[in-house]
């Protein structure tokens, strides 16, 4: 009876109140051993393959790599001179913001968690840096955050899990919205956006860096279905995840500058989604007489 | 409680093979089908050895199991220790049925876990699993009379008692 009542307690705790991360910490590492034989047989494959490869398919592999390296590289040049304009049009307007984040490549255990949550374990933890709240990349775009840390792993909780949810703007207009996890790993949702928004299938959503833990501006999603019934005040909008969140074996954990200034990159935005943004700034409003002109004339063009 | 220290081993260490098989990597197909493989060694244990595996065992198995597997912590832990509570009921009538008979019985504790896993995740975070989810227990009913013609040799092996 007593085991019931305090696996009740537990419960309540920690879905409500989330006071047992510790708890929770300390039990990850007490489990550690069991993950790491767990994951053994698959690290021993990946030695073995590694250790048996033949020395022509690794300089032609090795070659391979260094022609996309240069490629890559080049890119990157065309890049550095974007990001250099960019900072010097923001001090212009006296809001530039530092764009460096640091990165470290962690590589995922092949662990299998339960089957109706979407979490991954990642072979990095404390004893690396990685802290909770921690965004985590791939090589394409936003996979989620670190939940909880151990010395030598950490969870990750990806962005298609229920209960994540992450800001987001559209890439091509700036329209802020939340993009919420549906329990499916190829699939996002948006239940914010209201019928007469400016979205359309196949845009881009881009994190936008408000809610304080993502770095703006990572890729996190293709606008894939959008359902407008005029009954409805949200219109229903579902996204893909550009991240391959259940093929990757290699993420990317960031550390993200500190003092990125939302508040600037939000004045920032405003002017370029007065058509977009519905919701709060409509409704304000009507109730003011000066402001609303060029609201209220720039907000049916893209609904009709 | 003599040679208790070696018993004790010996029924830790079938609890952590369990837990290893299930977080061992499976194809992704076959990750809904996974049988509960805590739950059955559970089984096995408190119908063979009542006064030593019971509900507290349940109970700290399942927060491991949770820690191990991501889920709420208590999710599981109430599941084993309801589970581990009507084993220890129903031991002695369990013990002698035959095996498919057995297999019936465990059927329906695996399904009372399972239905409060399911409930649990479908109040916390609003998922209905699909059909895979039901399979799960049947799996582990027709398991059954592998898992305990095992763990019974291995009892008798190491004279755990």
């Amino acid at each position: 009876m007593s085991a019931i009542l305090l696996s009740l307690i537990l419960l309540v705790l920690d879905h409500r109140f989330h006071h047992l991360q510790h708890v929770r910490s300390t039990l990850a590492f007490l489990t550690y051993p069991l993950h790491y034989v767990a994951d053994l047989p698959f690290t021993a494959t990946t030695w073995l393959d590694e250790t048996t490869r033949s020395r022509d398919s690794l300089i032609a592999q090795n070659r391979k790599l260094k022609d996309r390296n240069l490629h890559l590289l080049a890119e990157l040049q065309k890049y550095e001179a974007l990001q250099a304009e960019n900072m010097r049009l923001r001090d212009l307007v006296d809001s530039s913001f530092k764009v460096g984040d640091r990165v470290l490549v962690a590589e995922l255990s092949s662990v299998d968690l339960d089957p109706y949550k979407q979490q991954v374990i990642i072979k990095k933890g404390a004893a690396s840096g990685a802290f909770e709240g921690q965004p985590v990349l791939d090589a394409h775009a936003v996979m989620g955050q670190v939940i909880s840390v151990t010395p030598f792993s950490s969870t990750v909780l990806l962005i298609t899990d229920t209960s994540h949810a992450l800001p987001v703007q559209v890439l091509r207009n700036g329209l802020r919205t939340i993009a919420v996890g549906t329990g499916r790993i190829d699939e996002l949702k948006l239940p914010y956006l209201p019928t007469n928004s400016d979205i359309a299938e196949g845009d881009l959503l881009v994190t936008s860096g408000l809610g304080g833990k993502f770095p703006p501006g990572y890729p996190v999603a293709t606008v894939t279905r959008i359902d407008r019934s005029p009954d409805a005040p949200f219109s229903s909008v579902l996204a893909q995840p550009r991240a391959h969140l259940d093929r990757s074996r290699e993420v990317l954990l960031v550390w993200t500058v500190p003092n990125q200034l939302p508040a600037a990159a939000v004045d920032e935005l405003d002017p370029l989604e007065t058509g977009g943004t519905v919701p709060e700034e409509q409704t304000g409003d009507e109730d003011t007489d000066m402001t609303p002109d060029p609201m209220t004339e720039a907000s049916p063009e893209p609904g009709t | 409680m003599s040679g208790s220290g070696q018993g004790r081993l010996v029924i830790l260490a079938t609890f952590c093979v369990a837990m290893l098989l299930t977080i061992l990597p499976m194809p992704e197909w076959a990750r809904p089908f996974r049988p509960q493989w805590v739950t059955l060694v559970l089984i096995y244990w408190t119908i063979a050895l009542p006064h030593r595996v019971g509900v507290g065992s349940g109970f700290v198995a399942g927060i491991i199991l949770d820690a191990l597997t991501g889920t709420l912590l208590g999710q599981h832990a109430l599941g084993l220790s309801i589970v581990a509570f009507i084993a220890i009921q129903l031991h002695q009538r369990i013990r002698v049925f035959p095996f498919w008979q057995q297999s019936l019985g465990i059927l329906v504790l695996l399904l009372i876990e399972h239905i409060l896993a399911f409930w649990l995740t479908g109040v916390t975070r609003g998922i209905t699993p699909g059909m895979a989810y039901w399979a799960v227990p049947p799996i582990g009913a027709l398991l059954w009379p592998w898992v305990f013609v095992t763990l019974r040799k291995i009892r008798r092996h190491f004279k755990v008692s």
